[in-house]
């Protein structure tokens, strides 16, 4: 994504774009259920559903975890803590379903809250753009670590009427500083 | 400078075929090492590419300690201690940007990026100007590159980087040599991927030809990956002791016997014509062919920086059980077709959620919880002892899986923490 979409985008978060008249629905698609997909997202996610989650997404899927959010935010060129396309994203399940990734083996224990959804409109795809926050605590031997964040979800009515996830971007807070292993499904 | 440590008994610590627990645990030692180590030999903390403009600075570090690489209006590089000369306070806050000066934010104080006083407001309070020239930010007193990667040290004298890096500087020339214009640059920006363990843990495991085939088995087996077979049992590549705590794992016998271009890097010519036909034209055809079967290099430089082909750690001992890893995607100048790949697989790989490197970390951890365990004492670094061998070149090899590496770490370690 270009830098400056993704400034706009954060700025879209930040309210620095004006007020405008609450969304209720954008195309088929209503804030309510918007909001019950992305509870639902965090709820599989917290539980180490893999298969179900993956599920969540389209055929042309982005997940997108950016670093150093204020200097580089063109993943083309720059670090990212995450930038999964669809294949990626397969490989990512079913590395966690081998029982093997050490890092998630035993599972982290997880619970997160999502708040302050938004539909603020619909992408150049044609999806509805979600937005959010979220505040999740994951619980490993170490201790437990606090994860907190911005999130924007696009989401799609697929012709069998379902509604899925073509796009997860996760805006860390302290994404340009140290962070902890980060292995479970953010 | 008084010796605040009474020293550990390295001897009864560090044998030939194990090292003691307490060695990643021990809060007295993890000082000696900061003192012998980290803040008296050359260590890795920067490229040349990071600051590429005059008056571009970075902040970058040398242990625990903050410190702002700059280059200055000339084209200097200098590396200086981010702490103002009045208070101590930060001078630097932003982690990398343009300035031919920092202002201290908590009184005023100006410093030029050569780390010269410009000023302090209201200079009567001092008398005037005249302490101006005794006060300065701290330096680094020693920076000197190779290939474009920043080194300094405190040690005012002492060993030169060329002494410092021996054979190990080989290792940098072939990562070079695969960049067509002879030069990589580190703009992809750092990750910053912290763990609760001792530094050690890392630079060990950094050439540990063992640990690829268990700790990375899920990713090995879901993405078809041939990296595993490399340190397998009947791999023909060869675990090096290059001297003076260099280690690397080198695997071109096995690139040579498989004899793929760009096999080393999972893809083929074919995929990146664009780099290829730089490569040929910087080199020739056969040339290029073989820098590309070749691969690039798996090496630890001693105490900090790990090239993992494609991908640069920089280890950070912020504490005697914490460390920070900063990773960036190694680019070469002027191949963004090559560039975009290796920036995708770096992110893929490492980094907090990278399907490496989070797993190598649960690993780090673990073993720093392990180590708590009073009983055996030892950690064991015996595997391969009876198989080393010199090379063609005189140095010492052993097989893809054997712990030559670290014998070599903690041999170099040991010279380091009883050198007076």
């Amino acid at each position: 994504m270009p830098n400056a979409e993704a400034r706009e985008e954060a700025a879209v978060i930040d309210g620095s774009i004006g007020l405008a008249a609450p969304l209720l629905e954008v195309g088929s698609i209503s804030l309510t259920e918007a909001e019950q997909f992305v509870y639902a997202e965090a709820r599989l996610a917290d539980q180490h559903r893999y298969d179900e989650w993956e599920a969540l997404w389209t055929d042309d899927a982005l997940y997108w975890v950016p670093a150093n959010a204020e200097f580089e935010t063109d993943p083309d060129t720059a670090m990212s803590i995450l930038y999964d396309n669809r294949s990626r994203i397969s490989t990512r399940i079913k590395q966690l379903k081998t029982g093997k990734r050490h890092a998630q083996n035993p599972p982290s224990g997880l619970r997160r809250s999502i708040s302050n959804i938004e539909l603020l409109g619909t992408l150049e795809s044609g999806d509805a753009h979600v937005v959010g926050n979220f505040i999740c605590f994951e619980s490993r031997q170490r201790g437990l670590t606090q994860w907190a964040g911005g999130v924007e979800w696009a989401l799609r009515r697929e012709p069998d009427s379902s509604l899925r996830m073509s796009r997860k971007t996760v805006r860390l807070v302290d994404n340009d500083r140290p962070l902890y292993s980060l292995s479970f499904l953010v | 400078m008084p010796q605040t440590l009474t020293n550990p008994p390295l001897e009864k610590l560090i044998l030939a075929d194990r090292v003691h627990g307490s060695l990643y645990t021990d809060p007295d030692i993890y000082a000696l090492e900061l003192e012998k180590i980290w803040y008296r030999g050359w260590v890795f903390v920067g490229h040349e590419s990071e600051v590429a403009k005059p008056n571009d600075y970075v902040v970058k570090s040398i242990g625990p300690q903050p410190i702002i690489m700059t280059r200055d209006k000339q084209g200097e590089v200098h590396l200086l201690l981010n702490r103002c000369a009045h208070r101590g306070n930060l001078v630097c806050d932003a982690p990398r940007g343009n300035s031919s000066a920092f202002r201290c934010p908590y009184h005023g104080w100006t410093f030029a990026n050569t780390g010269k006083l410009l000023g302090y407001p209201f200079n009567s309070g001092y008398g005037g100007t005249e302490r101006k020239k005794e006060l300065s930010l701290g330096r680094v007193p020693r920076v000197d590159s190779y290939r474009g990667f920043v080194f300094g040290s405190f040690a005012e004298d002492g060993p030169t980087l060329a002494e410092h890096l021996g054979a190990a500087a080989e290792a940098l020339d072939r990562l070079c040599s695969l960049s067509p214009p002879g030069e990589i640059e580190l703009t992809a920006g750092w990750l910053q991927h912290k763990c609760k363990a001792n530094w050690k843990m890392l630079v060990e495991n950094e050439t540990d030809g063992y640990h690829p085939q268990f700790v990375h088995a899920s990713i090995f087996s879901v993405a078809k990956s041939g990296i595993g077979d490399l340190y397998g049992d009947g791999s023909t590549a060869v675990a090096r002791d290059l001297g003076d705590g260099h280690t690397e794992n080198d695997l071109r016998p096995e690139f040579r016997r498989i004899g793929a271009p760009m096999g080393w890097f999972g893809t083929s010519t074919d995929k990146i014509p664009e780099y290829v036909a730089q490569l040929e034209a910087a080199h020739g055809a056969d040339k290029a062919t073989e820098l590309m079967i070749d691969g690039s290099p798996h090496v630890m430089l001693w105490p900090n920086l790990f090239i993992a082909e494609i991908q640069l750690f920089v280890i950070q001992p912020t504490a005697v059980d914490q460390t920070i890893q900063h990773v960036t995607a190694v680019q070469f100048k002027g191949s963004p077709d090559l560039n975009q790949r290796m920036l995708r697989q770096t992110i893929g790989s490492v980094g907090p959620a990278g399907f490496l490197l989070a797993d190598d970390s649960e690993m780090y951890e673990r073993n720093q919880r392990g180590v708590q365990a009073l009983n055996p004492e030892w950690v064991l670094i015996a595997r391969g002892m009876h198989r080393e061998r010199a090379d063609e070149n005189g140095f010492m090899i052993a097989d893809a899986t054997d712990e030559i590496t670290m014998r070599g770490i903690w041999r170099h370690y040991r010279k380091l923490m009883e050198a007076e």
